[in-house]
Parts: C-alpha cells; sequence; structure tokens
C-alpha cells in the first residue's frame, strides 16, 4: 500500500516538475542581473504596463461576469422566445480566437472601415465632425476578450445555476424576496465558487492575450516582455517582467482555490426538484432573448458573418490541397493534446484526491501555472531546456559511442506537444478537478464498505459521474489549441503549418480577407467540438431532472 | 481509464512525433524564414524544379527564429536565416549564429551596404520607409527631411505605427548613426507631440488612416504602399490614390532603407545547398519576382524595378551600412520610450 502512494505521489511531483521547466527555466533569468535596463523600464514604461494589465483585466471582468452570468442565468432558470436555442449557441463565440475577431471588429468598425465610411457617405461629416467608439484601444481590447471569453464564465455558472437545488430557491421566493432579490441573495452567493472560477480561466486568458493587444498598440505586460526581450535585447529584464506577470497569475490562481474550497460546503441537499423554469412573457421575455441575441450577435454572427463573405470573396484563391493538410495538422495537434491533457489531469487528479499530502497540493498547483503565461513565453522556456537535453545527449553519445544523436526532441511535435500541456493542462485539471469534487469521498467509501473493489467503484460510480467533466476538458483544450498559435508558430517542426499559423501570417500582413479562410475554418472546426460540448450540458441537465 | 497503460501509451505518440529516420539522404536545405510563407514559398518552388535540391521551411518571427538558433546551437537542422531586416541579421551575427561566406563571382553585383562586411549575411531584397502625403492637403515644398516633422507646423497630422515595430526602431537608428542620440530624442519628443492619433495598427492602416482624413501624413514602407495601389480591392486602391511618395533627406544623407536578407548558419551541414539557394534568390529571375510580386526594390542596380515604384521617381538613399541598425537598435528603443512614442 505504502509502495502505491509513493508511486503516485512520485508520479504527481515529477510531471508537475516537468511541467513547471519551461517556467522555472524562464524565473532563472532572474537571476542575471539586468541593472540598467530594469532602471530604464521602471522610469518609463512599466508603470503603464502595469496600468494597462490592470484596467483590461478589470474590464474583461466586468463583461463576462455581465455576459456570462446573466446569460447563464436566463437560459436555466426561464423561458423566453429562443432560449433553448441559446442555451448551446452561446458557446459559440468560443471557437473565435480573440486575435481573429479583433482582427474582423477592425476591418469592420475602424476609421477606414464599411461602416463608417457609409455613415459619413450618409450624412456628409468628415473625421472630427463626430464621435465613434474607438475599436483599436484598451477599452476594445477588453470588448473583444470579453466577447469570445465570457463562455467560460458562462459554461461554469449555468453548471453552478443548474446545480443548485430548486427548493433553496423556492424557500426564498415563499419568504417574500422577488425574483431579483432571489437572484442576488440566493442564486448568485451559491454560485460564487463556480463563477470564480470561470472568471479566472478568462483572466488568465487575457492576462496571457499577446495577439489582441498587440494589434490594439495597448501596452500590457505581454507586450512588454516582447519589446523588452526583442527590441531592448535583454532576457533578463523581459524575465523579470514575466515575473511580475507570474505575480498576478498567482493571486488570480489563489483567489481561486480560495473560491473552490468554499464550494464544498454548499452542496447540503441531496434530493432535487425537477428544475420548473420561469416562463418570461411579453417584454421580460423579449429583452431577455434580445440580450441572448446581442450576445450572440456580436460575439458570432457578426465577425463569421464578415469572414464568410471575405471567405467567399478569396476562396477559389486560397481552397487547395495545401489547405486540407492545414486543416489535418490542426486536428491532429489539438486530439493528441487534448488526450494527453486529460490523462495527465486524470492522473493529476486522482493523485491528489487518494494520496494527496503537502508536496502533491504544491505540485499540482504548479502544473496549472502556465495557463496565464504567454504562448511565446512557454514556447522559449521549452525550447532551451529541450535543446540542452538534446545538446547534452548528443555530447555524451559522441565521447562514449562516436555516435551523434542531434537533436532528438528540439524542432519535432514532441517538443510542441509539450508546450500545449505546460499551457493548457489547467484548463483540463481545473474541469477534472471540478468533476472529481463532485464524487464525496464519502461515496467511495459506501461502495469500498459493501465490498466492491477499487476498479470497480471506479468503473461503476466514478466513470458515469466524470463523464460530463471528462468530455468538457478534452474539448476546452481541443479548442485551444485550435486555436493556439505563438507556442506553435516557434515550435513547429519543418514544412509543418497549421490554420492559425496561416490565418496570422496573412493577417499579420494587413490582408485580413486572404486570412479569413483560414480563420473561418478554425472557427467551424472548432463549433464542432462547442456544440458536442453543449449538448452534454443538456443532457446533465436532463439527467438531474429525472 | 486503466492507468498502468498511460506510459506505454506516451511512448507511443511521442514517437509519432520523431522525424522519419534516413531521410537525410537525398539532396536538401533548412530554411528558417522570418519571410512568410507565401512571400518565400513559390521562389523555393522554382529552386527545388530547377536544381533538385529538396527545401525544408519553418516560418516564423524574426526572433523567435533567431532563439531557436541560439538554442539549439550546433545541432541545429538550419542552413539558412532569412530575415525582412538587418538588425536581426546583425543580431544573429553578433550571437554567433551565422558564418562568413563568399557568393562564387557574384560580388560586383550588390552594393557593399547591402551585405556584412565579412560576408555573415547577403541582402536580397530592398524597401524604403518614405513620407507619405496626402495631396490635396500637403504640398511636396512643405517636406524636407524626417527631422523636420518635429516641427509644430505638422501638430496633429502625422500617422505613424508603434514603436514596437522593427521598421520604426530601424528609422531611428539609422537617424542615431547620422544625428547622434541627444538631438534625436529631443526631435522624438517633438515628433510624437505631432501624432494625429496614437499608434496603432500596422503601416497600411496608416495609409488609410491618412486616406480618410485623420492626418496629412503616412510613414510607411513602400511594398505597403504599392501592394495598394495594385490591390484588387477597389477601396484599399481609392485610398492608396489619395496619397504621394516624397523621398525625404534627398539633399542630406537619403531616404532610409531596409533590406530583407539571408544568412548562412553557423551549424550548416548543407552549407553548399545553402549558398545556392542565395545565389538563386539574387538571379536574375528571383529579384524580378521580388519587384513583380511583392513591390520591393531589388537590391541589384542592374535589374528594372516595377513599373508602380518606377513612377514614385529614383531616389537618393541613406548608404549607412545596415549592420549599424542592429548595432543602433537597443538604443533606438530606449529612446523612443523615453520620447513616449507608444
Amino acid at each position: 500500500m505504502i509502495s502505491g502512494t509513493s508511486v503516485w505521489r512520485g508520479g504527481v511531483v515529477l510531471i508537475a516538475s516537468l511541467l513547471a521547466m519551461p517556467v522555472i527555466v524562464i524565473l532563472g533569468f532572474l537571476l542575471v542581473p539586468a541593472g540598467e535596463v530594469w532602471h530604464h523600464l521602471v522610469s518609463t514604461v512599466l508603470p503603464d504596463y502595469v496600468k494597462n494589465s490592470l484596467l483590461l483585466m478589470l474590464g474583461v471582468s466586468i463583461g463576462v461576469l455581465i455576459l456570462g452570468v446573466g446569460s447563464a442565468w436566463l437560459t436555466s432558470m426561464c423561458r423566453f422566445p429562443g432560449s433553448r436555442l441559446f442555451e448551446w449557441s452561446l458557446l459559440l463565440p468560443m471557437a473565435m480566437p480573440a486575435y481573429i475577431i479583433a482582427y474582423t471588429y477592425t476591418g469592420l468598425f475602424d476609421f477606414a472601415g464599411p461602416a463608417q465610411s457609409l455613415l459619413r457617405e450618409w450624412t456628409g461629416w468628415s473625421y472630427g465632425d463626430y464621435w465613434f467608439p474607438e475599436i483599436r484601444s484598451l477599452e476594445g481590447a477588453a470588448v473583444m476578450l470579453s466577447l469570445v471569453l465570457f463562455p467560460y464564465v458562462y459554461l461554469l455558472s449555468r453548471a453552478a445555476f443548474l446545480g443548485q437545488s430548486l427548493c433553496v430557491l423556492d424557500v426564498s421566493r415563499t419568504l417574500g424576496n422577488g425574483p431579483w432579490r432571489t437572484f442576488f441573495t440566493v442564486a448568485l452567493p451559491l454560485a460564487r465558487p463556480a463563477i470564480v472560477a470561470g472568471l479566472s480561466l478568462a483572466l488568465m486568458e487575457t492576462l496571457a492575450d499577446y495577439g489582441t493587444v498587440q494589434y490594439f498598440g495597448v501596452a500590457t505586460f505581454t507586450t512588454g516582455i516582447f519589446r523588452t526581450w526583442f527590441g531592448l535585447d535583454s532576457t533578463a529584464a523581459a524575465a523579470q517582467l514575466s515575473a511580475v506577470l507570474l505575480l498576478f497569475v498567482f493571486v488570480l490562481v489563489v483567489l481561486e482555490r480560495s473560491s473552490r474550497r468554499s464550494a464544498r460546503y454548499h452542496h447540503t441537499s441531496q434530493r432535487h426538484q425537477v428544475l420548473r423554469r420561469y416562463p418570461l412573457a411579453g417584454w421580460r421575455g423579449a429583452g431577455a432573448a434580445l440580450f441572448c441575441f446581442g450576445i450572440l450577435f456580436f460575439g458570432f454572427l457578426l465577425p463569421a458573418g464578415q469572414l464568410l463573405i471575405w471567405a467567399v470573396t478569396t476562396a477559389d484563391e486560397r481552397l487547395d490541397a495545401q489547405f486540407l493538410s492545414l486543416v489535418w495538422h490542426s486536428l491532429e495537434l489539438a486530439g493528441i493534446a487534448s488526450l494527453l491533457a486529460l490523462a495527465l489531469a486524470l492522473f493529476l487528479g486522482y493523485g491528489r484526491r487518494l494520496h494527496g499530502n503537502w508536496a502533491v497540493q504544491l505540485a499540482v498547483r504548479i502544473a496549472g501555472m502556465g495557463y496565464a503565461v504567454p504562448g511565446t513565453v512557454i514556447a522559449v522556456g521549452v525550447m532551451i531546456p529541450f535543446a540542452a537535453f538534446d545538446n547534452g545527449l548528443d555530447a555524451w553519445t559522441r565521447s562514449q559511442f562516436g555516435l551523434s544523436t542531434g537533436l532528438l526532441l528540439s524542432g519535432t511535435l514532441a517538443a510542441l506537444l509539450f508546450a500545449y500541456l505546460v499551457r493548457f493542462l489547467a484548463v483540463s485539471l481545473q474541469t477534472v478537478e471540478a468533476g472529481l469534487a463532485k464524487i464525496r469521498p464519502s461515496m467511495d467509501e459506501v461502495s469500498r464498505s459493501m465490498g466492491t473493489g477499487a476498479a470497480e467503484t471506479v468503473r461503476r460510480v466514478h466513470v458515469p459521474m466524470l463523464k460530463g467533466s471528462l468530455v468538457t476538458a478534452l474539448l476546452l483544450v481541443f479548442v485551444d489549441v485550435l486555436k493556439e498559435l505563438p507556442a506553435t508558430l516557434i515550435l513547429r517542426p519543418f514544412n509543418f503549418n497549421t490554420l492559425a499559423v496561416r490565418a496570422y501570417e496573412l493577417a499579420s500582413d494587413e490582408r485580413l480577407a486572404d486570412a479569413s479562410l483560414a480563420s473561418l475554418t478554425i472557427v467551424a472546426v472548432g463549433i464542432v467540438p462547442v456544440i458536442l460540448l453543449s449538448r452534454s450540458i443538456g443532457r446533465s441537465r436532463h439527467e438531474q431532472a429525472t | 481509464m486503466r492507468i498502468g497503460h498511460l506510459p506505454l501509451g506516451l511512448l507511443l505518440i511521442v514517437s509519432l512525433c520523431l522525424p522519419p529516420l534516413g531521410s537525410a539522404a537525398e539532396e536538401e536545405v533548412n530554411v528558417y524564414s522570418a519571410r512568410k510563407e507565401n512571400l518565400i514559398k513559390p521562389l523555393l518552388d522554382r529552386f527545388t524544379e530547377e536544381t533538385g535540391i529538396q527545401v525544408n521551411l519553418v516560418t516564423g518571427k524574426a526572433d523567435a527564429l533567431l532563439k531557436r538558433l541560439q538554442s539549439e546551437g550546433k545541432n541545429s537542422p538550419a542552413d539558412l536565416l532569412i530575415t525582412t531586416d538587418a538588425g536581426r541579421l546583425h543580431r544573429a551575427k553578433a550571437s554567433g549564429v551565422t558564418q562568413a561566406t563568399r557568393l562564387p563571382g557574384d560580388d560586383e553585383r550588390m552594393a557593399g551596404m547591402f551585405r556584412d562586411p565579412e560576408g555573415h549575411w547577403y541582402g536580397l531584397s530592398l524597401r524604403a520607409r518614405p513620407i507619405l502625403y496626402v495631396r490635396d492637403k500637403v504640398a511636396p515644398a512643405e517636406l524636407s527631411t524626417y527631422e523636420a516633422l518635429a516641427d509644430p507646423q505638422w501638430k496633429k497630422r502625422i500617422c505613424i505605427r508603434s514603436s514596437d515595430n522593427i521598421y520604426n526602431q530601424s528609422l531611428v537608428a539609422s537617424m542615431i548613426a547620422a544625428d547622434g542620440s541627444e538631438k534625436v530624442e529631443a526631435w522624438a519628443k517633438g515628433f510624437v507631440g505631432n501624432f494625429a492619433r496614437p499608434p496603432r495598427g500596422g503601416d497600411r492602416d496608416q495609409i488609410k488612416a491618412a486616406a480618410a482624413g485623420v492626418c496629412d501624413i503616412a510613414i510607411a514602407n513602400t511594398y505597403y504602399f504599392a501592394a495598394m495601389i495594385d490591390s484588387k480591392d477597389q477601396a484599399q486602391r481609392a485610398a492608396a490614390a489619395k496619397l504621394r511618395v516624397f523621398w525625404p533627406d534627398q539633399a542630406g544623407r537619403g531616404t532610409h532603407v531596409n533590406i530583407s536578407g539571408a544568412a548562412v548558419t553557423h551549424s550548416a551541414r548543407n552549407r553548399d545547398n545553402a549558398i545556392r539557394l542565395i545565389m538563386f534568390l539574387l538571379n536574375d529571375e528571383s529579384q524580378q519576382w521580388y519587384a513583380d510580386i511583392n513591390g520591393e526594390y531589388p537590391v541589384r542596380p542592374d535589374i528594372p524595378v516595377n513599373p508602380t515604384l518606377e513612377g514614385w521617381g529614383n531616389f537618393r538613399m541613406d548608404t549607412l551600412n545596415l549592420d549599424r541598425l542592429g548595432e543602433l537598435n537597443p538604443d533606438a528603443v530606449r529612446l523612443m520610450d523615453r520620447a513616449g512614442w507608444k
């Protein structure tokens, strides 16, 4: 028994330290004095980086909370025109990479774009005569990120609302609280842990975002890191900026964990009543439908429609056999990475559940840190130790056997997949852990005390209860990898391109229309898992109701 | 889920990722390119057709590719590094990942400023960064040098992209080389004060903004402007038609230029093929291709320029050795930070 425990613990710590390696490599540069460059940063641009990053996080928080919690409450508790449709379609914006929605909105609403040009044509105004929201600004970036990141909050808070016992809500109503008061005083506090978990995922993505802020000219930590690293040619100072960024992340992780800890005490009632949805009629129903449609329209229909129009005009040039290989590469990477991430998440999740001591707890936390680190930083953190290992091995085999092994791992898909795991393990880990938390230890005990073996308990108790979480974990990572750009760009092997790489290469050359086919395909491929995901949510609701 | 089978499965998946063994026998050359795929692949395909040498390509951002070269060290599979600015070529040379080569019998075809004095890198194509002005609002006589754009008469009339961009960093580096840090810093403060809006977007965005009335002057690379003039998109053509090219500093050191270029890596195992590829990229057909497809100037003076570019007339270019752009780059970035150039 003891050996079993130590195998688990050893395995968890080993995996976690491997995954932490890239971040540690970067932090290792902290030991290299940056001296005068750091001084320069502090006295010139650092205050801007801090201010803009904080404001962006604040903006995205407000955005995703209003969009995510509002739509989750409406679709899970009320019936109104189209509510069934919105239940799943509100997840669609998730398939839209932030940098692509940013390019699209700029194309549409920038000063020289069709919207403002039309306005000027109709009114005869010219520049300076009228006010129009500036898309490429801090506020614009917050809106773009909110539109594509709110589904995290939607997904998790919806699951929380559906899991709430209706009795509690009914009690609140019979005690004379109106629907709004019930929402704010009962439902919202109960769902808080789930909401905070979704919010922290969205904020980590915000911190890691490079494409959007760079395009919009908003100076944040990520843009600052690259500028310092490459423009000022100072790895040490860039690492120190990364360290400050990690501090932000650490706060988020602690916040999320502490809110999740309190989640355990909320599920007091074992009995669920069939969820009756509150019908919204008249202007209330119309208002609810309009709110949800507005989100869907701006988060998905409008940008996807624009991409479609562009794609149709350029399709004959861009659609060829090469394009199919892009699609295949993207699917291949996303598929393998999501399976690997799920396997690791299960291993870490169970390790923590069954054999958790302080070392295991800490290791699992660290394994999830990579999520908020920009892809480029992770990629460099992967590249350096992998190449060092390859070169070390090569030198050793040369001296021992007179044989050169060359670069074994660097420049292979293995290095790239590893980077994906570092970056996205947090997503599957969070989902799997949330699923495991629903299986109370008392259930294990009951099962085992009835003479059921460990394997049998897993099969008959855990698998059915975890199924939904496993599918969710798989699909979330799949979509994330599909959209991933910076690490793919740096680490991919020769002659290997993905949809995201193609879309970026064209879009960064300001050829938005030519980039649209690849962008649209990312969105279209991403929709499939998103729809599967929403169906699995629908099913879990059904199971709860019976 | 049977945990016991995980390591085996992992091994299997990882082994799938390794490159197939035994493919090294055929003639090949491995290229890390900061030039985007669609702006280099057609030429590489022609090279393979002509020579039978297989070209393996990874594209990416220059800095990242350079980092990859550095960490892979002497075992790096790359034979050739292609970048789209001279600053990065200098940085590659300075960090020791390139080697000196001689191009057989070709030394006279390209001006000395377009290649490394020791032969570590060679220019492939040329681009200039002139002033573009809206012809209804600015008379060319009002324009003279980059330095003169700090004058208060241009208040709220200038569009230029962020100082994150390497072409702006190189421009400022070239000014530091000419005028010295102190003068350029004072200039940058005045120049930033003349911006019509905070910098955002790329070079084409500045041209579009000027055409739409946001500003009267845009600073952009020549190939972006050429691409808009020759665009299939009517809106881009219409925007470009409102602007004209002004070649700054014709009485002084000349207009700032930059190159795309190539360097043979220190670790190159297919060195001869890499040199053949550089030679190919410098031959008449390839040079013509840069001019026709991407609106760039050839680095060889004997190749005719694209008609669109020819319409802008000849100009005197800054003859500073482009190596200096790389050396002065960190200084340029700091200076722009201090001047508040976002």
